[in-house]
């Protein structure tokens, strides 16, 4: 899937979450968004992108996206 | 003409304290301000009458509902008489009888010897039952109104002024009941005649064939054009309309197979005995010739269609579907319920997916307009549905419509929502285009804020600055119902500087004094009530505008009882039911996440499988998988992706890419030039089943006729699902909603047995509330407390420029619905035959464009070819067209930006620019070269099939 539009979902969600919890707080909201919403081969692709360096993603997107676990493969 | 077992009490009902009287002898006890042609009818007996019906306030004209009443003189109107303690009325005496020949006679005298309504007149009925027949002692020979020339301009209906009395039930009922007011009386005495605005003709006139006119004539004036072509009905069945959201119940009147009319239901709790154009008339295209009625596979896109039996083209599809998963992997397939398909075939397409086909991959079109309905709403109050039911609006003080056209979108609501108005009720229209609840007849918006599209967030947010700035927050309400940390939390956010309607006027481009004064009036008019529609959703801050507005309702305490709330105008019939019935691919019925384990463990058991714990794809997802090469086969039913969704181009290419693609629909619709097999899919009167409104309300759906394909679509996916292997044993729809019932916790109680008791069910409908909840959230939330969210203004990346230098916005026209392909098949077109530009007089002049110019819009996405309506109803640097011709390519335009949240496209704000052109874009080029081919392979395939 194209990841500069998974980059671009990623930060909009941490734009919601960084308004209602902070940058400090607001990973750990983005990354329960990306795991309840998002298909693995999504989060899977997205992890892999940030393992690259996670271009063009926000601090609190990129923070978040770090702690996601590997999804199943598919 | 009203239903065929309809009986009319002759006046509306009252709610006054009891009242007795005595009629003809006989005690009654009815409310005060009760009519005594009302109060006669309680008593079982009917006063004979002509201009009083009891949808229409009493009007006192006929002077044949004469009576006499102890100790007053004359004879009065008895619609226009009210009770009162003690009244001696006498509805019949020799008196009364000859008054009333006299009366009626008259009429006769001048009125044709036959009709279309026939027996069904009520003039007849009521000539028959003083004795008179079509001769009278005054003859026909005299100055009549026989020659007169119908009116059979509209193409539903016809009006016959030699059949007209002027009782001005129909001039009545367009003002009373439809609140267009477009019908009047012109002359005066013998000369008086009923006329369309200035006696312009039905069809060229203001009226929105609503049809209510047609059905409140008592003479057969006005008629149904069907009633002349097939005749009397025979029966009458009840069911559930299949366009909007409003989900009016109907009376099918049937001759045979054959549909009469569609007359709404007087009992109906949502639309209360009203239609509109579409429901009453616009049933055509159930029997189209362009109707699909047997089933076609074929390799690839580019070969004839082939027809086959049900059988073999369930064990093609069945087959394929396995190949694919065999060769892919179990997650490269999917499939799209339909949100204009009953609850049950919802709950089947989920359930083929996630049991039968083992992945989650399971979407719906809800994707495209109220998934951030469902996240919002969620979030805030704890249910993923409106507050209220349509009666509550009588009850409100000050309405907010927000990104919403109920009298072209939502009709029946509209003209119910008009009547409040004209009743006093103030009204706040935050919309970029004028429409038409801002000014109509009898209606002015109390105040318009007219904002630049994609600024929701940023007006809703300086509307909260002021109610928490000018402590006008309801804090006892607060206090008690909604969490306090998140509430401060938002106070003291909306409360910044930078939130000031002065400072976002800039964005908004509304008045700062507008906002304050309109914020004022929704936090201190008394109830308040906040309807919105997809002008909230379809926005890259669809999401948070859905928090921004619940946040707002529970501010103010406008939430929990009649009146208020927070209303939802869900697009299609059954947008609700497909998000109830567990349509998303994150979650199962009653919006449940996949991923509980409790859950899950209860559907395991029920279903006999092992769901899988992960998400599955949403339509965009899967449409640029399936670019991406990982998504390979899709089923869809009654959807059309590669007309409905944004950039079409890039849906068409997804399509294109996939191995298997199943179409199950009425039509061969855009999408289905892209698939490999075609299930012909059933209407809404060929099928059993429910559909849940906009308000939450489970309403039955009835087969009035044989599915034309010989299925119904529950039985296609039950078929599917076998041919797959896994069994669904199903006798009939009430059995799925039976297992509907088991497995979602606020349908416990719900069964068809208990929606034919009580009519409808608004969910929660269990052991708390046994006869469902028409009002949500009273006394609590569903989650507890409220829960406030903070909501940044975020701007949409989607930004004008020199070279995009306007903003498209997109909505939808009374006459057709959504993508068309039900009203493009029937007469609605001679209202609205193509889609066109509105643009701005003064960017208009800037290009040289002229009304019924051909004008190219450009956008990031793509380019498309319109016709211009030079208009002042969208504000300068804003262009709007509809969406309802596939030829117009409107999504060709839009492009992929979406809600954080849900991935509701943002079709609401696109960059554009206009130029004059005079030709086809290179798409509709391409499109129109596309289709002539697919139609020829589609005619080859039935030219086969003849032989």
């Amino acid at each position: 899937m194209n990841i500069e539009h998974l980059v671009g979902m990623a930060n909009d969600i941490g734009n919601f979450f960084d308004a209602e919890y902070g940058t400090q707080e607001s990973p750990a909201s983005i990354a329960l968004h990306i795991s309840r919403y998002w298909d693995p081969r999504m989060r899977a692709q997205i992890i892999a992108h940030v393992t690259q360096g996670g271009e063009g993603l926000s601090p609190t997107a990129l923070a978040a996206v770090r702690t996601l676990p590997a999804p199943p493969v598919r | 003409m009203y239903s065929l077992d309809y009986h009319d009490h002759g006046t509306p009902p009252t709610d006054g304290t009891p009242v007795t009287l005595t009629i003809d002898g006989a005690e009654v006890t009815v409310p005060a301000g009760t009519s005594v042609m009302r109060a006669a009818a309680a008593a079982g007996g009917a006063i004979p009458k002509l201009c009083a019906t009891d949808t229409l306030q009493a009007f006192g004209s006929c002077r044949v509902c004469l009576v006499e009443i102890e100790g007053q003189r004359g004879y009065p109107a008895s619609c226009t008489t009210l009770v009162a303690p003690g009244m001696k009325v006498k509805t019949d005496s020799e008196r009364l009888q000859k008054l009333r020949q006299g009366v009626v006679e008259l009429y006769m005298s001048d009125h044709p010897d036959t009709d279309v309504a026939g027996e069904r007149s009520e003039l007849r009925q009521v000539a028959k039952k003083l004795g008179l027949t079509t001769t009278t002692r005054y003859g026909k020979d005299g100055h009549t109104h026989l020659e007169a020339c119908k009116d059979e301009s509209n193409p539903y209906f016809s009006f016959d002024p030699a059949a007209c009395i002027v009782c001005s039930r129909c001039v009545r009922a367009c003002n009373e009941v439809q609140g267009t007011f477009a019908l009047t009386v012109e002359g005066r005495g013998f000369e008086s005649k009923i006329v369309a605005s200035q006696d312009d003709g039905f069809k060229e006139s203001e009226c929105v064939s609503c049809g209510a006119c047609v059905e409140s004539c008592p003479t057969g004036a006005l008629t149904e054009k069907s009633m002349a072509r097939v005749g009397q009905p025979i029966e009458e069945v009840k069911t559930t309309c299949a366009y909007c959201g409003v989900g009016c119940s109907f009376v099918a009147e049937m001759k045979g197979e054959e549909v009469v009319r569609m007359v709404p239901d007087r009992d109906g709790g949502a639309n209360r005995g009203h239609a509109c154009v579409k429901g009453r008339f616009a049933y055509g295209y159930a029997t189209h010739e362009d109707r699909i009625v047997r089933p076609m596979i074929r390799a690839k896109i580019t070969d004839p269609w082939r027809e086959v039996s049900w059988e073999e083209a369930f064990t093609h599809a069945a087959s394929e579907f396995r190949r694919i998963q065999a060769r892919y992997g179990r997650f490269s397939v999917g499939g799209i319920t339909s949100s204009r398909c009953t609850n049950e075939e919802a709950f089947l397409v989920q359930k083929l997916v996630r049991a039968a086909l083992g992945t989650n991959n399971v979407d719906t079109c809800a994707r495209v307009c109220h998934s951030p309905t469902g996240y919002g709403l969620k979030s805030t109050i704890g249910e993923s549905a409106g507050t209220q039911n349509f009666d509550s609006v009588m009850q409100s003080d000050v309405i907010i419509v927000v990104g919403a056209n109920p009298t072209d979108g939502h009709p029946v609501f509209g003209s119910r929502m008009k009547r409040r108005l004209r009743e006093g009720a103030k009204l706040i229209v935050a919309d970029p285009r004028e429409i038409d609840l801002v000014r109509s007849p009898h209606i002015q918006a109390d105040y318009h804020l007219q904002l630049r599209p994609g600024t929701n967030v940023a007006l809703f947010n300086s509307i909260a600055h002021v109610i928490v700035t000018e402590g006008l927050v309801n804090e006892k309400f607060v206090a008690e119902r909604c969490e306090p940390a998140p509430f401060q939390k938002w106070r003291d956010f909306v409360a910044q500087p930078k939130n000031s309607p002065e400072a976002m006027e800039a964005v908004t481009g509304v008045p700062a004094r507008h906002v304050r004064q309109a914020a004022r009036l929704y936090a201190t008019g008394g109830n308040g009530a906040i309807y919105y529609g997809l002008g909230v959703t379809e926005h890259s801050q669809g999401s948070t505008m859905v928090m921004c507005i619940a946040n707002l309702a529970m501010a103010t305490g406008n939430l929990g009882r009649e009146g208020v709330g927070v209303n939802p105008l869900r697009g299609q019939n059954n947008v609700q039911g497909s998000c109830d019935m567990g349509s998303f691919p994150h979650e199962l019925a009653g919006y449940r996440h996949i991923s509980d384990a409790t859950t899950r463990g209860q559907f395991d058991r029920e279903w006999g499988v092992t769901l899988d714990a992960e998400p599955g794809l949403r339509i965009p997802n899967m449409i640029e998988a399936a670019v991406d090469g990982s998504f390979k086969a899709l089923y869809i039913e009654g959807e059309d992706p590669a007309q409905s969704d944004p950039n079409t181009q890039h849906v068409t290419a997804g399509l294109a890419a996939m191995e298997c693609v199943i179409v199950q629909d009425l039509f061969l619709n855009e999408s289905a030039k892209y698939a490999h097999i075609f299930f012909p899919g059933s209407s809404f009167l060929e099928k059993d089943g429910t559909f849940t409104n906009a308000e939450r309300r489970i309403q039955r759906v009835r087969k009035v006729m044989e599915p034309l394909a010989g299925l119904a679509d529950w039985e296609v996916t039950v078929q599917f699902a076998k041919a797959l292997g896994y069994e669904m044993n199903y006798s009939h729809p009430s059995e799925i909603m039976d297992e509907i019932a088991r497995l979602m916790p606020t349908f416990t109680s719900v069964s068809y047995d208990k929606l034919d008791e009580e009519g409808s069910i608004q969910w929660p409908c269990n052991e708390q509330a046994p006869h469902g909840t028409p009002t949500m959230h009273i006394g609590e939330f569903v989650r507890g407390k409220g829960r406030f969210f903070v909501t940044e203004y975020v701007p949409t990346d989607e930004k004008v420029n020199a070279r995009f230098p306007l903003i498209l916005t997109t909505g939808r026209i009374l006459s057709q619905y959504n993508v068309g392909a039900q009203t493009r098949r029937t007469p609605n077109v001679e209202w609205h035959d193509e889609d066109r530009l509105d643009i701005h007089p003064h960017d208009a002049e800037d290009r040289g464009i002229r009304d019924g110019d051909w004008v190219g819009i450009a956008s990031r996405a793509g380019t498309t070819v319109l016709r211009a309506v030079v208009s002042d109803k969208v504000q300068p640097g804003v262009v709007y067209t509809t969406f309802h011709f596939p030829w117009s390519g409107a999504n060709v335009i839009t492009t992929e930006n979406s809600d954080w949240a849900t991935n509701c496209p943002e079709y609401k704000v696109t960059a554009v620019q206009v130029t004059k052109v005079q030709q086809p874009s290179e798409w509709q080029k391409r499109f129109a070269e596309q289709d002539r081919q697919q139609q020829q392979l589609l005619q080859s395939a039935r030219a086969t099939a003849r032989g």
